[in-house]
């Protein structure tokens, strides 16, 4: 039996609403296939099943909200046989439509992966408050006796993401009820909760990273003009833009140094596999979304330039992968439609680095003892400390640059 | 009015006698000595020993008489010299007095107060020490009383006179020498905790002899930044859980402070209500200052380092704060 758990689509989220399932019993499923939709504070998010299977039970009804590592489904190994159906005392909340919130199961039995061996230490009256505030827990880090998080840094956290945000969080406590809500009021509701998990998830970004950052300006002129080349043979819609070859470029340097690839926890830096490029999508209501584009350094221009599109597509729409919220290594922000010269940006947690690119524009710049004008572009790298060094940085920054130098070799 | 606690007792006692003739007064050296801790000095004089009875060192028996004499009519009041000699009485106490209302269908009512003293801090060792008002507090039937100050000690006593079941008082021998300002002393109530002080951060849970400790513990957490309540119990029967929780619900954190041990002390029985009534309200493990699991030493030193002691309630206060700020 496969037991099937609600994911953790960020290291800022701790439950998610089933919105809707995409499978019922007796349906195969197959690795990789979309199987729910789960309501985060961000966006509805398609969640990918990671088994091969056949349904068995779907335990959490459409409208409840559930923590991270509840199992929503059960589903049977290929050739497995249904065996005798679970244990009574295990609720099977399929069975009866919950009229009032019902408390969120404990997270059992997979909790999610935590970075600390033990439940989230939080007191009673600080998770009390945390749920009517509106505070993400996960993003705190406890002041309390045994490091437990405390009534105060709820409110701390809840006053500090007031303070970003000029609309005052939703409502306090909304009950998790099968009520549908209107469109409008749904996306009300997810704006303010946008707000306060991206106020949460920086503000411990800030407290807990020790940044630090380095700059570089690179001369464009070889990489647009090979771009221009490319693009001449292609139709409107094939066209590559200039920030695929600098996704490109990111995904290949932190190929290349993975200190700047991966995540930090309290045990220290573990590296990733692959290089899942988030990028940073503003979204057209205010906030954003840093959603994966997978293993990047393998991909084409051309795949990367298909990927990009839907990904900010289906961002703005709204409709994100699971695997896509949870996967990104390191993050890519780009500013420069918006026409500023350079960005530093904020690392996500539990991510260690993030690189920034301002706007292209023709400059004066010193090449070979001669001056000239050419088109560059600021690139920014902000990295923690913890996980690498200033030299380190350098390095990889350098080889983004060097890269960028080669357009024909991405 | 200046006056003291030992004092306090003594004239509750002697305004009881003369209020009601059929209050007498009963126990070991109570009558000639004029009491172990000097509380019935002179009575022997005004009330004679018709009412004033010296009984032989005879727990079981002394206390016995004092439940029948009240099952006939009298108002009496039974003298302990300890707490760890009520033990020998526990049979009389517990299995006749406290059930008798019960077994006889409302028809019998115990209208006996039995005083003991309880405590340490006098040097008197492993077999007068020790603090077992819980053992009473267990029983259903008796109401159990620990005045913490000289007005209570007063009040409490007279107000007890007037209940018809039985009532067990605890007088903690740390406490006959407290003195006070007391305007008029007057009846107490018999049923609420009350707040000693008013504080934000913490509350503080004692009574009988931990009262005067906590306050202590309180007034040095104060120089720190530390704003404690502090609870004196007053009533360890039944419990005044409104008062309790009400403090709990304004500061989130809580010590217990119980000179008894703490295996199945009264303060864990304050614990597992506060968790069973305010558990949401808790921002930190609930502490308890009790004392160390040995029998009372005999020498100074160690007597007092098996003790709770103001340190230790502020070491335990300090506990409940992590290294984030208040």
């Amino acid at each position: 039996m496969i037991e099937f758990t609600m994911p953790a689509l960020g290291a800022d989220m701790d439950e998610g609403m089933l919105n809707e399932w995409m499978v019922k019993p007796g349906d195969t499923v197959t690795r990789g296939q979309i199987v729910a939709v789960v309501e985060t504070t961000k966006a509805a998010v398609e969640i990918e099943c990671w088994h091969d299977g056949v349904v068995h039970e779907l335990l959490v009804p459409i409208g409840q909200t559930v923590a991270v590592g509840t199992v929503l489904a059960t589903l049977l190994e290929p050739g497995e046989q249904p065996g005798p159906s679970l244990p009574k005392d295990q609720p099977a909340a399929a069975d009866t439509l919950p009229v009032a919130p019902t408390p969120a199961p404990a997270p059992h039995p997979t909790p999610p992966a935590a970075p600390i061996g033990h439940r989230l230490w939080v007191s009673p009256v600080a998770r009390r408050a945390a749920a009517s505030l509106g505070v993400d827990l996960k993003t705190l880090s406890g002041t309390g006796p045994q490091g437990a998080i405390t009534l105060h840094d709820v409110e701390h956290a809840a006053a500090t993401a007031h303070h970003e945000t000029p609309k005052p969080p939703p409502p306090p406590q909304q009950p998790v009820s099968a009520e549908p809500k209107s469109t409008a009021e749904k996306s009300r509701e997810r704006g303010a909760a946008m707000r306060a998990s991206i106020a949460a998830a920086m503000s411990r970004s800030k407290r807990e990273i020790p940044h630090y950052y380095l700059a570089d300006e690179i001369i464009l002129d070889t990489a647009l003009n090979w771009l221009t080349e490319q693009n001449a043979g292609r139709s409107i819609t094939e066209r590559i833009l200039p920030a695929v070859l600098q996704l490109k470029a990111v995904g290949l340097a932190a190929r290349k140094f993975g200190e700047f690839n991966g995540f930090w926890h309290d045990e220290g830096f573990a590296p990733a596999s692959g290089q899942h490029v988030g990028v940073a999508i503003s979204l057209r209501g205010g906030g954003l979304v840093a959603p994966a584009i997978h293993d990047v350094s393998e991909k084409t221009l051309t795949e990367l330039m298909a990927d990009l599109t839907d990904l900010v597509a289906r961002a703005r729409a709204g409709s994100l992968r699971s695997s896509e919220m949870s996967d990104p290594t390191i993050t890519l922000t780009n500013l420069g439609d918006k026409g500023v010269d350079s960005v530093f940006g904020v690392i996500y947690p539990p991510q260690v680095a993030i690189v920034g690119f301002g706007k292209p524009a023709q400059r004066v710049v010193v090449v070979d003892g001669g001056i000239r004008v050419a088109t560059t572009v600021h690139a920014s790298l902000a990295a923690d400390h913890r996980a690498s060094d200033g030299a380190r940085g350098a390095l990889f920054l350098a080889e983004i640059n060097r890269l960028l130098q080669q357009p024909q070799d991405l | 009015m200046k006056t003291n606690y030992r004092s306090a007792v003594h004239d509750a006692i002697a305004d009881a006698m003369r209020a009601d003739e059929r209050v007498v007064l009963l126990g070991e050296d109570v009558g000639r000595y004029g009491g172990t801790y000097a509380v019935s000095k002179g009575m022997l004089e005004e009330f004679g020993p018709e009412r004033i009875r010296d009984t032989p060192i005879s727990e079981l028996g002394f206390v016995g008489i004092g439940v029948g004499a009240a099952l006939n009519g009298l108002r009496p009041i039974v003298e302990v010299m300890t707490v760890n000699f009520s033990l020998l009485a526990l049979d009389q106490i517990v299995n006749t007095a406290s059930a008798m209302r019960h077994m006889s269908n409302g028809q019998f009512s115990v209208p006996v107060v039995i005083r003991m003293a309880t405590g340490a801090g006098r040097q008197l060792a492993a077999q007068h020490s020790h603090s077992l008002e819980n053992w009473y507090a267990h029983i259903p039937g008796i109401t159990v009383l620990a005045p913490a100050t000289v007005a209570d000690a007063y009040g409490m006593l007279r107000t007890a006179m007037a209940d018809p079941d039985p009532v067990v008082i605890f007088e903690h021998v740390g406490l006959y020498n407290l003195s006070a300002d007391v305007e008029e002393l007057v009846p107490t109530d018999i049923s609420a905790a009350a707040v000693r002080r008013t504080g934000a951060d913490v509350t503080l849970i004692a009574y009988g002899g931990s009262v005067p400790k906590a306050l202590d513990a309180a007034e040095r957490l104060a120089a720190a930044g530390i704003d404690c309540e502090v609870i004196d119990l007053r009533v360890l029967r039944p419990l005044d859980d409104a008062t309790i929780m009400a403090s709990v619900r304004k500061t989130h954190r809580v010590v217990v402070v119980d000179e008894a041990w703490h295996t199945g002390s009264l303060a864990a029985e304050v614990s597992a209500r506060i968790v069973e009534q305010a558990f949401y309200e808790l921002d930190a493990p609930i502490a308890r200052v009790c004392t160390v699991e040995v029998p009372i030493p005999y020498a100074k030193h160690l007597e007092q380092a098996a003790l709770p002691q103001p340190e230790k309630i502020v070491a335990a206060v300090h506990g409940l704060f992590g290294d984030g700020p208040r």
